[in-house]
């Protein structure tokens, strides 16, 4: 199959091998061509990633995508908020204006549920970095199993009518607005390719500053781990045979919203000595789909209650996939 | 000439920072007299119907959403 890291993998046995007299079969060696390889590898995978997503990303305004969904019932809905959520743009901080945004337009709330999920959940950073780390295969599986997910759970808080959960402000909110708003919507100037290319350019090297250093980092420890610690060890810790590992991988990232960027280069390594892929899957679904700021904002707008049935679905849906995952990729 | 009011909608992302920052830099190259509020509050946000940030409004009306403005693009926002 041909490879389109393979420049960067030879240029790191060239360095590794000519230039500094190692073989990457030993310890020292093995960690530098992990390093010198995956670096240069993520951080242009990074950038040209976020740049084509950026651009493509001025094409679809939520307001576009609210009037998609409008129309659109339990289900059939779902399942197009979760497609769309694949490709719109999402930062925790726009949550609670979409949410709102949505649901003022008619949405039903499961259908808005599907979206919240999906959109952060498949973001441009962990896909480059499931891609750039573990191939393509295992990036579309992740794609798949996060789009499930969302018109899974989604579908279960529709299902579930839990309107009554929903602070009643935004309801109220709904009535007020919905005549006037709806009917004199925000017209966006139509951009030029000139300018969609600039924010494209802006969003990459935005992403790019926020998270370079991250990912150094994290491949420098992943080097680390790759080189030097045992595979017994990882094995013992976090494999297949340890039922527990997918839950805490679970617990332990949800607080790492940030620093995925930093953590899946350690996974990858972790990987190689023998952890299995599930439990990385699981837990990059745990960083992205159940971000703490996340909470934190959704918390103002949804009862206790509902917060609580969506985090349990949630948390439940992304270890039921980590095992599924497991089962799946080891056999 | 009446005091503007320039609202940077925005729940305090780096790119809402940055909206902020142009928006007064392209106000003290009109040397133009100005107010400028951040509003941060994300149920006030949505009420204004923006549901992407970071947003920019001039006297209460929403001119630009999810988008980082440069301070010319504010500049020919402002004259308008």
């Amino acid at each position: 199959m041909l490879d389109p890291f393979y420049p960067f993998d030879w240029l790191a046995t060239q360095i590794v091998t000519h230039l500094l007299g190692l073989s990457v079969d030993s310890h020292l060696g093995a960690s530098l061509h992990f390093f010198l390889y995956d670096v240069p590898k993520v951080l242009t995978l990074l950038i040209t990633i976020s740049f084509l997503v950026g651009t493509f990303q001025s094409f679809l305004q939520p307001e576009k995508v609210r009037y998609w969904l409008s129309g659109k019932r339990t289900l059939s809905g779902n399942i197009l908020a979760a497609m769309v959520g694949i490709i719109t743009p999402f930062c925790s901080c726009s949550a609670v204006p979409l949410f709102i945004g949505f649901l003022e337009a008619g949405i039903p709330l499961g259908v808005t549920f599907s979206y919240l999920i999906s959109a952060p959940m498949v973001n441009e950073v962990a896909i480059v970095l499931l891609w750039g780390l573990f191939g393509l295969r295992v990036t579309l599986l992740y794609i798949g199993f996060g789009v499930g997910l969302a018109i899974i759970a989604g579908y279960a808080i529709g299902r579930l009518k839990l309107e009554h959960w929903v602070e009643p402000f935004v309801w109220e909110l709904q009535r007020s607005h919905q005549s006037q708003e709806l009917a004199q919507s925000f017209q966006s100037p139509r951009l030029t390719w000139k300018q969609r290319l600039q924010q494209g350019w802006f969003q990459s090297s935005q992403i790019f500053q926020s998270v370079w250093l991250y990912v150094v980092i994290g491949i420098a420890i992943g080097a680390g781990i790759h080189g030097y610690m045992p595979t017994t060890l990882v094995t013992q810790l976090a494999g297949a045979d340890n039922p527990l590992a997918v839950p805490v991988a679970v617990v332990l990232g949800v607080p790492l919203y940030a620093n995925i960027a930093g953590v899946m280069p350690i996974t990858e390594a972790l990987v190689n000595k023998g952890m299995p892929l599930g439990t990385v899957l699981a837990f990059t679904m745990a960083v992205t789909a159940l971000s703490f700021p996340e909470i934190v904002i959704l918390k103002r707008v949804l009862r206790p209650q509902l917060l609580t049935v969506f985090i349990s679905l949630m948390t439940l849906g992304i270890i039921s996939v980590g095992y599924l995952f497991n089962l799946l990729l080891l056999n | 000439m009446e005091t503007m009011k320039i609202e940077v909608l925005g729940t305090g992302c780096k790119k809402c920072q940055q909206l902020e920052a142009n928006a007064r830099e392209a106000i003290a190259a009109l040397a133009l007299e100005a107010e400028v509020l951040h509003i941060t509050d994300p149920i006030e946000i949505a009420k204004r119907g923006v549901m992407s940030t970071p947003a920019l409004a001039i006297n209460s009306q929403v001119v630009s959403k999810g988008k980082v403005l440069t301070p010319t693009e504010i500049q020919h926002l402002l004259k308008a």
